[in-house]
């Protein structure tokens, strides 16, 4: 009769898409203001130079402009710090708000202007004329430094991590292999551009903030802080966001201009990025040289690693401080067993546009390089891949495994996983022998079609601390507020099925609010993949807490013991008497009410915080296997086929997972294939538009076959999830460069992303294959 | 990314359209036909026309006719009036062949076949199509009708003969033949994107020879033609491979391709050459 | 230099007065203008399609567009796509097939579909791949919109 409804691990619909597919979303775009003033960025056109004057008079007379400021008008705005604290050594390297003696790469802000419409304040921006003296740019990582200011280099940080004795396993190797490898730079790109509304309400001294994301708590912080207001002065709010893969939501000079703007002009101020302004100013990602080593022993077990990279940082160090390339050392060996370990990462600023985290940062880029090895180990000892991924990969007998390395902050500890036991999954599922054979025939016939493989760890789950409030009033509504933010991924609906299931209600009579710094004091946003570990487990908490306190108050008033209460769709009943008395979540609200006299001494309200905290982050994993088709004379490469399997320990909306994996998979494939910002050698970016920055459109993107497994729930969470955000495009380009090898039959071609045509083209030339293929 | 200001026209008439050009082109007056590609170099800012004339309000311009030897494409016919054969024969077909590789659906529904023309991207393929079937452009100014030659026509990147005070009223595409036999191959990154090259193709068998064989390319160099080098080697040849090897090969030594932050003008040498023997064998 | 032009637009039925410089693209005018945020601007140069509206039925790129050229034409958004409380099958497949993330280019793909479905109700698998290629999506890797159409074309030819 009543049966006890399961959410977790159900495909159900969002609720978050209503108001989505009906153009009712309020996206920051959407946000407006009574008298807001506009602003423009004016943008530097030269990647390096000393600013020798702004001339800004034209610009101020123009019609509809308020005022516009350069850094001079500023001097109180300190640069943007480092989302983990102060770090002293790398201060240097921030990004002023505005740019004060130099200029370090094309789309640096320079001044803002304020007017009544975006159109008149683009006209006046283009009045605003630097003068510049020009200097000579530094455009690759990898070249010797060069000053970023007078008694300072550009090399911002060299970052290490490693362990074990490297030398003495590389002279007693059986075989060394050594591959130079290269990921291209490109970035998240949402569909929709950064942008940001502020106002200050001078009636209650409070300053808000439209167009938050990601880290809307941290920001805030960091706004108040900046503008040496109190916290409780400052709000943040979330409302519809446009993905974020990584990209925005950090603090970038814009929110911190459109804020101090609200204060001291007195009128709301609305900011929203162009694209062009977008695909220069918004965070890219990516771009790493790694000269990498590995020392095998006879068996093709890898005795140690050895590899040294180059990061690209582009012009400044922004929040994220060295976190990347730091991560990039600690995340490389991956999935397998590596005795010993140095990996040396040079972070060299560039006159480029600043980098930081892009999906799967420092993931995508060490799966690449790590996976070549594979392929290359597997080359040169006559031996298929896959069994070298046997021979080192870690078993399940082995979990919990730590390393001493780092990221994030922590020391990485896989929690759990069986990841021979996926690629066995993978391969029966994908039919990979059969697979093989095909392609072989078709090889034959003078197609040039082949397979890869690419295996993986992922990481999620960052903690260490998340809570929730949750209320149920006496409508029976209940009300899960979050310190969590979304950015399109569903993360209301996974709260609410959490919240449901464990509670006893109905999700859709839940509603989930995030992104309200005005609503809840903490909150850890929504990245690194860890809202659903993080923020759903502090929900479980609370909703298992609230349980408590309803089942409290009705087994007094139904004179029951607890333990034979249950709560179904939102009414407490009988165990034993599913058709007998019983009380509404709504009833027990208004028991618990402050005036109510059944309350007793019980905290007044149906209301509690639960919290989480965790030790560790969780290592879901994976095995992906891309099928592709080259053209050898175009040197196109059509993807025709893309297989990813995933444990993900634990899925709360099984059809949510499968929509990150394919949403990261078609940006994955864009790295592999399609995007990169391309620079010329005086430093002018060439991929400004989306007719340049390439993008995967349906075309181009396959239907993706997902296998999705729950083998190794993670240990470290009550419901065992791990998180999914970054799954689906970490392995991406390591797989499809295993199958433009395969296609082309040479082994290790690939050595830098993305493939593009021209670039397949020279490898071919090189190895004598560009000629059409005929059938032998 | 807004557009500066400008000052709006919306004649009715022919007539009246040229009368505003001779009056505004000099003041930095531009055609708006399609604006698939002014108004986002409008947004852009790289084109900052004081005056625009807008000419979709002229119903005689949006007339695609059929005359005794030629198709004659007025100024305001949009790319999607080709997905249907806008002429039986060889001609209709070859055209809703090519129309499907223009950018996509939304954007065929604005842009005009003559707007293109006069835009003049090398990568454009209705360009290609032009100087390769040899059409007759149609420039009309205050001062009247001037009737110019596809291949006289496009002069560099971006650049025709076209005067700034005349408007590109008619496009006239010769009717091919009925046994006309067409091939068409375009590669580009992307579904939709620019070309990085393309190559058309046509021909005839007169007792199992080639015949009035035409090969045009488009977006290897700074603007269309037909490779005579080639045509050469085709005309009287066996429709073979080895006859289309050698026309390739004549492509590839024939061409001076683009450098541009696309492609290498090394890479499109040997691609046009490609893409020229796949468009012969296509039309055999 | 350039003054505003009266603009009467017709919008979903409705119909706005305005007065709007010609520069005003069309996109703009729709969302601040009219108050209709639904339709979105993604590149404002004619590549995303997220700004993508009917035009007298003809699915169009509004970034692409002056407002003033819209005169006298009717326009249909993304707002205008239900009857009142009643969602078009492409917005109840949408949601089925969990063919959105973030929402952002969901309202382009409407339009776009909308008028697809409409004119082409039989349409073939490689048609709607060719076809549903004109717009971006960052989040969803397409399969899930077009499942979406595919379920929201069955439904459409299930009731015609």
């Amino acid at each position: 009769m009543n049966e006890k409804t399961r959410f977790i691990g159900q495909s159900v619909a969002r609720l978050e898409d209503p108001p989505l597919v009906a153009g009712r979303g309020r996206f920051v775009a959407d946000v407006s203001f009574p008298h807001q003033l506009h602003m423009r960025v004016v943008r530097s056109a030269h990647a390096h130079g000393r600013i020798l004057s702004i001339a800004t008079t034209e610009a101020k007379a123009a019609p509809g402009v308020y005022t516009v400021w350069t850094a001079a008008d500023i001097p109180e705005v300190p640069p943007i710090d480092f989302r983990e604290g102060r770090i002293e050594r790398l201060e240097p390297f921030r990004q002023p708000v505005l740019a004060k003696t130099y200029l370090r790469y094309v789309g640096e802000p320079v001044a803002v202007v304020f007017a009544d419409d975006p159109y008149r304040a683009e006209d006046a921006a283009d009045l605003v004329a630097i003068e510049v003296e020009e200097l000579p740019p530094l455009m690759a990582a990898d070249l010797p430094p060069g000053e970023f200011e007078p008694g300072r280099s550009t090399v911002a940080e060299i970052v290490r991590q490693g362990y074990g004795d490297v030398e003495a396993a590389f002279r007693g190797a059986a075989t060394i292999v050594e591959l130079d490898l290269a990921i291209g730079r490109h970035s998240g790109v949402p569909l929709e551009t950064r942008g940001a509304v502020a106002r200050y309400d001078a009636a209650r001294d409070l300053l808000e903030v439209y167009g938050a994301a990601k880290v809307p708590h941290r920001n805030r912080e960091a706004i108040a802080r900046m503008l040496g207001r109190g916290l409780a002065a400052v709000h943040f709010y979330e409302g519809n966001v446009g993905g974020g893969f990584g990209v925005r939501g950090e603090l970038y000079p814009e929110d911190v201009l459109v804020c101090v703007a609200a204060m001291r002009l007195g009128r709301p101020v609305k900011w929203i990025e162009d694209r062009r302004e977008h695909l220069m100013a918004t965070n890219h990602s990516r771009q790493q040289r790694h000269r990498i080593r590995a020392a095998v022993d006879r068996d093709g077990r890898i005795l140690a690693i050895d590899d040294e990279f180059f990061h690209d940082q582009g012009a400044y160090l922004r929040t994220h401080g060295v976190r990347v390339p730091h991560m990039t050392c600690g995340i490389l060996p991956g999935p397998y067993r590596l005795p010993a370990y140095r990996a040396v990462g040079h972070v060299r600023l560039t006159n480029k546009t600043p980098a930081a985290t892009y999906r799967a940062p420092g993931r995508y880029e060490t799966t690449f390089v790590r996976e070549r090895l594979i392929d290359a180990i597997g080359h040169k000892l006559g031996l298929d891949p896959n069994e070298i991924r046997r021979r080192n990969a870690i078993s399940p007998s082995e979990m919990p495994y730590a390393r001493p390395l780092e990221a994030l902050g922590e020391e990485i500890e896989y929690d759990s996983g069986d990841y021979i036991g996926l690629l066995d999954k993978a391969l029966a599922a994908v039919g990979w022998h059969k697979l093989q054979a095909d392609l072989q025939a078709r090889r034959a016939k003078g197609e040039a079609v082949g397979a890869g493989l690419a295996l993986f760890v992922e990481k999620s789950g960052l903690g260490p601390t998340d809570g929730v409030r949750i209320t149920v009033d006496t409508g029976g509504l209940v009300e899960v507020v979050t310190g969590g933010a979304s950015i399109g991924q569903g993360f209301e609906t996974a709260m609410a099925q959490i919240c449901a299931e464990t509670l006893g209600v109905d999700y859709r009579r839940i509603r989930v609010v995030h992104g309200r710094t005005d609503q809840i004091e903490h909150g850890i946003g929504a990245h690194a993949s860890r809202a659903t570990v993080m923020t759903g487990s502090a929900t479980h908490s609370a909703a298992l807490k609230l349980r408590a306190k309803a089942l409290d108050l009705a087994a007094e008033l139904m004179q029951a013991p607890q333990d034979a209460l249950d709560i179904v769709d939102g009414v407490v009943r009988r165990r034993d008497l599913p058709g007998g008395a019983s009380m509404s979540l709504g009833e027990i609200a208004r028991h618990l009410a402050p005036g109510s006299r059944t309350r007793g001494d019980r905290e007044p309200g149906l209301t509690v915080t639960g919290w989480f905290t965790t030790e560790h982050q969780v290592y879901p994993y994976g095995v992906h296997i891309a099928v592709v088709r080259v053209d050898r004379e175009t040197g196109g490469v059509a993807v025709e086929r893309y297989f990813a399997a995933y444990d993900i320990g634990r899925a709360v909306n099984p059809k949510l997972v499968m929509g990150q994996i394919a949403g990261g998979f078609a940006q994955g494939l864009g790295g592999a294939l399609y995007e990169e910002f391309v620079y010329d050698k005086q430093g002018q970016p060439l991929a400004v538009t989306f007719a340049d920055y390439l993008m995967p459109t349906l075309a181009e993107t396959p239907p993706i076959e997902i296998l999705l497994t729950e083998d190794a729930p993670s240990p470290c969470n009550p419901l065992g999830i791990k998180g999914a955000g970054e799954s689906g495009i970490n392995p991406v380009g390591a797989a499809i460069a295993s199958a433009i090898d395969a296609a082309i039959e040479i082994p290790g071609a690939v050595t830098a992303l993305p493939v593009t045509p021209q670039r397949l083209r020279a490898i071919l030339k090189v190895h004598g294959k560009q000629a059409t293929n005929t059938p032998r | 990314m807004k557009p500066a200001p400008f000052e709006y026209h919306a004649p009715q008439t022919v007539e009246q359209a040229v009368a505003l050009l001779a009056e505004l082109a000099p003041l930095n007056g531009r055609v708006l036909a399609g604006g698939q590609s002014l108004v986002p170099a409008m947004s852009f800012r790289l084109a900052r026309p004081a005056h625009l004339v807008d000419i979709n309000g002229i119903a005689a311009l949006a007339r695609c006719t059929v005359a005794a030897q030629h198709l004659a494409i007025g100024a305001g016919v949009r790319h999607a009036a080709f997905h249907r054969p806008a002429v039986g024969g060889p001609l209709g077909r070859l055209l809703a062949m090519i129309v499907r590789h223009i950018a996509h659906e939304p954007i065929r529904r604005r842009g005009t076949f003559c707007g293109s023309l006069a835009h003049a991207d090398p990568a454009s393929e209705w360009c290609c199509v032009a100087v390769t079937l040899g059409a007759t452009l149609v420039a009309q100014s205050a001062h009247g009708a001037r009737h110019i030659r596809a291949a006289d026509f496009f002069t560099g990147v971006m650049t025709t003969t076209l005067a700034e005070n005349e408007l590109l009223a008619e496009a006239r595409l010769p009717l091919l033949p009925p046994d006309t036999r067409v091939g068409f191959v375009e590669f580009s990154r992307r579904a939709g994107d620019f070309a990085l090259g393309m190559a058309l193709a046509t021909y005839r068998l007169v007792g199992g020879r080639i015949a009035d064989a035409r090969l045009g390319i488009g977006g290897i160099e700074s603007r269309p033609r037909r490779v005579s080098e080639a045509e050469r080697i085709l005309e009287g040849g066996a429709p073979t491979a080895e006859c289309f090897a050698a026309a390739a090969a004549a492509v590839a030594q024939s061409v001076a391709p683009m450098t541009d932050a696309t492609a290498e003008a090394a890479y499109r040498r040997e691609l046009i050459a490609s893409l020229s023997r796949r468009a012969l064998e296509q039309a055999a | 230099m350039s003054g505003t032009c009266d603009l009467a637009l017709e919008i979903n039925g409705r119909h706005y007065d305005l007065a709007v410089e010609p520069r005003r693209l069309l996109a703009d005018v729709i969302r601040d203008d009219c108050g209709l945020t639904g339709t979105h601007t993604g590149c404002e140069h004619g590549v995303c399609g997220a700004c993508t509206v009917l035009l007298d039925g003809e699915p169009i790129r509004s970034c692409l567009m002056f407002a003033v050229q819209a005169a006298g034409r009717k326009i249909r958004t993304v707002e205008g796509l239900s009857s009142g409380a009643e969602l078009h099958p492409l917005q109840s497949a949408f949601i089925a097939e969990h063919g959105l993330q973030c929402g952002f280019c969901t309202p382009g793909f409407l339009m776009l579909a909308a008028e697809l479905l409409a004119r082409e109700p039989g349409i073939g698998e490689a048609e709607l791949r060719e076809a549903l290629s004109a717009n971006l999506c960052r989040c969803t890797g397409y399969d899930t919109i077009i499942r979406a159409v595919r379920t929201a074309a069955a439904t459409m030819r299930g009731r015609s």
